[in-house]
């Protein structure tokens, strides 16, 4: 079977869409939230759900993720868990790709090995592991290429030519550009710059570009995404989720931004 | 230097990418890269030049007070009986402290990079004041991330850092002590590093820190190796110090690495006692992971996810370690002990009574070790202890433990 995350971008070119990745952190709310939350994304028009993996220190995030770990980890939430959601996510999904957002150590922890059979069985597509840079990931992305699962890297204002292009070598699936320095959910968005930027790495790669750090509303993601293949968002719905009142309340939050920020980048 | 030399060259370590082995390297997200990168370059270029050097060792002479003295401990070799117990004085340095050796080279570098603003994380204070200091008289503005946990444990130390200029940031995130002050430093400096420079206190974090912070405080141990042959007239048998995050540690080896007949001793917060969970020993009874940018021994769950770790001292109180220690532990160059938190009080009462000397917590667990060691040695041979720092900061601890108010 073709990876999720590579038909989609097939079908997204084909259909001149923007993809709209969308970010919660898994266990936030609670254990049994995360998997009706992944559905209600993809129904308000997510095209790929990133899954955050909690970690006791989340030292890339701004504090709206830092806090949505934290709720996670009270709740218990633990990367065996959370691949045991995607396998529930899969029995009512077998099209969105799902990819897992976290930090090296619990997957080191369980091994690589382990890990990646355990991700391919229980249906993940790709990875993004903050903190294991590309010229430290040579064994791990053997491990996920064997397995047909794509691993996913950062580009960021900084990144300079060579090392993108030693980026985009490893990298599969999609690259995602931080638009933005600093950590998730922070400051303000310098949009020339990120036009400048990724024309940049356009003529590295082919591979797709989604654009992330910063996106606040339909507005801001479609200014971004411009001259990408999509957007990201994070931040936004990880405040919602933990805002809100009750479940019900926080996925018709999610659900709507995301159906707002869905018409906007198809307007 | 003299005496025997294995042929394996130390100083040859970290390669290029900051790894020791299988440990450190740089863990980090891409948003950091490059700050590490342009760091790494200009240590490269300014480490051998003449007059860094130069400026580096006026300050450690002129502003830190160096070379500090190795003290023969007659009086508690004699009554604890065996071998002969040197301190090396770093408990005289400028700030009360090893730590100044480590802010004083960051602070030039600093300097060189042009940028106006220097943060630093802190467990005990010790290196938040350190920075603080050299911040003062850079005329740089200065932030010190602390766990809040810690800034109440800490007062003294968080009042002299606000009396030095410094703003003095309490993290409230994870477990609010030293490793979430770091994740927390972390964050500032990818946001804002265009005008900062992250000053990181221990041989921890990505590389090149491990490196740097190892290098200006290895000159420790270059002391320690001249006086020991000048005042005992041969090289200690056993150097024994305490490791937290391990500068004080590796300042003190990293001169002796070479020299085989020189046992190395590295002492862990043992807490409660290692066999209780409750303490801050990961080379004694952790497992290698990745934490703050670099591999190597951590305390963490079956989950990957890292615990809370408990010693008398905070600075101690961190649940990973310098990936350095990490490697001389598997290739058994060093060893790797612990000393729980009664037998550092003992310790701690025991110099202050015999000696008059206050060591620091953290530098009184060094001085318990050594302490067992040498009755297992004869009168002949000699110990070097690394008396890291001094115990001042840590007499309201004391007297809380003696039930006294102070």
């Amino acid at each position: 079977m073709a990876n999720r995350i590579d038909s989609l971008f097939v079908r997204l070119r084909e259909a001149e869409r923007k993809a709209l990745v969308t970010y919660i952190v898994a266990g936030d709310r609670s254990l049994e939230a995360t998997v009706p939350a992944m559905h209600q994304l993809v129904q308000s028009g997510a095209d790929i759900i990133e899954l955050g993996v909690p970690f006791s220190d989340p030292s890339a995030e701004g504090p709206v993720i830092q806090r949505g770990h934290e709720r996670a980890l009270a709740n218990g939430a633990s990367l065996r868990k959370i691949l045991g959601m995607v396998a529930e996510f899969r029995r009512d999904d077998s099209e969105t790709p799902v990819v897992l957002m976290g930090y090296v150590n619990p997957i080191e922890r369980m091994g690589y090995e382990a890990f990646a059979d355990a991700a391919r069985e229980a249906g993940v597509d790709g990875m993004l592991t903050v903190d294991l840079p590309a010229e430290e990931s040579a064994s791990f992305a053997r491990q996920l290429s064997e397995r047909e699962m794509r691993n996913i890297f950062l580009l960021t204002p900084t990144t300079d030519d060579a090392r993108a292009r030693s980026i985009v070598d490893a990298a599969s699936g999609f690259v995602y550009y931080v638009s933005l320095k600093g950590v998730t959910g922070a400051g303000h968005l310098d949009l020339e710059s990120v036009s400048t930027n990724l024309n940049r790495f356009r003529e590295m790669t082919e591979l797709p570009i989604c654009v992330g750090f910063g996106i606040k509303d339909g507005a801001s993601a479609r200014a971004v995404s411009e001259g990408g293949d999509g957007a990201v968002v994070g931040s936004l719905l990880v405040d919602a989720m933990g805002a809100a009142e009750t479940d019900q309340a926080a996925l018709e939050k999610i659900g709507a931004l995301v159906a707002e920020i869905r018409q906007a980048l198809d307007g | 230097m003299s005496a025997s030399k294995t042929p394996f060259d130390f100083s040859s370590m970290p390669d290029a990418r900051g790894h020791f082995g299988p440990y450190g390297g740089r863990f980090v997200s891409e948003t950091l890269i490059h700050a590490l990168d342009e760091l790494d370059a200009m240590y490269q270029r300014l480490k051998d030049d003449p007059e860094f050097r130069a400026e580096f060792d006026r300050d450690l002479a002129y502003y830190v007070g160096r070379p500090s003295p190795l003290y023969h401990a007659e009086r508690l070799s004699r009554e604890n009986g065996g071998a002969q117990i040197w301190l090396k004085r770093e408990d005289l340095n400028h700030t009360g402290a090893h730590k100044v050796n480590n802010t004083v080279g960051q602070a030039l570098l600093a300097k060189h990079s042009g940028k106006t603003r220097v943060i630093a994380e802190t467990g005990a204070g010790q290196h938040g004041v350190a920075t603080a200091t050299v911040a003062a008289r850079l005329g740089l503005e200065c932030a010190v991330f602390m766990g809040a946990e810690d800034v109440k444990r800490q007062s003294p130390n968080v009042y002299r850092m606000k009396l030095l200029g410094a703003e003095v940031i309490a993290v409230e995130s994870g477990s609010k002590t030293l490793k979430d002050a770091m994740n927390e430093a972390m964050r500032d400096w990818v946001t804002n590093v265009d005008n900062t420079f992250y000053i990181i206190g221990t041989v921890a974090g990505p590389h090149p820190y491990p490196m740097l912070v190892r290098d200006f405080n290895s000159v420790i141990g270059r002391e320690a190796r001249k006086q020991s042959l000048e005042q005992f007239g041969q090289l200690p048998d056993a150097l024994v110090a305490c490791v937290g995050g391990g500068s004080n540690a590796i300042g003190l080896f990293h001169e002796f690495l070479g020299d085989e007949q020189v046992q190395i001793f590295g002492v862990e917060a043992g807490g409660d006692g290692v066999q209780t969970g409750r303490h801050a020993a990961p080379l004694s009874a952790g497992v290698p992971g990745v934490l703050h940018g670099n591999r190597t021994y951590l305390m963490e769950d079956e989950d990957g996810q890292i615990i809370e770790t408990h010693s008398v001292s905070a600075g101690l109180d961190y649940p990973g370690v310098g990936p350095e220690h990490a490697w001389l532990k598997d290739i058994g160059r060093a060893n790797y002990v612990a000393i729980n938190d009664d037998e550092a009080l003992a310790a701690f009462r025991k110099l202050t009574r015999t000696e008059g000397i206050l060591p620091a917590l953290e530098s009184s667990h060094a001085v318990a070790y050594a302490l067992k060691l040498a009755a297992e040695m004869t009168p002949e041979q000699n110990i070097v202890v690394n008396l890291s720092g001094r115990g001042d900061k840590d007499i309201f601890t004391i007297a809380a433990i003696d039930g006294i108010e102070v």
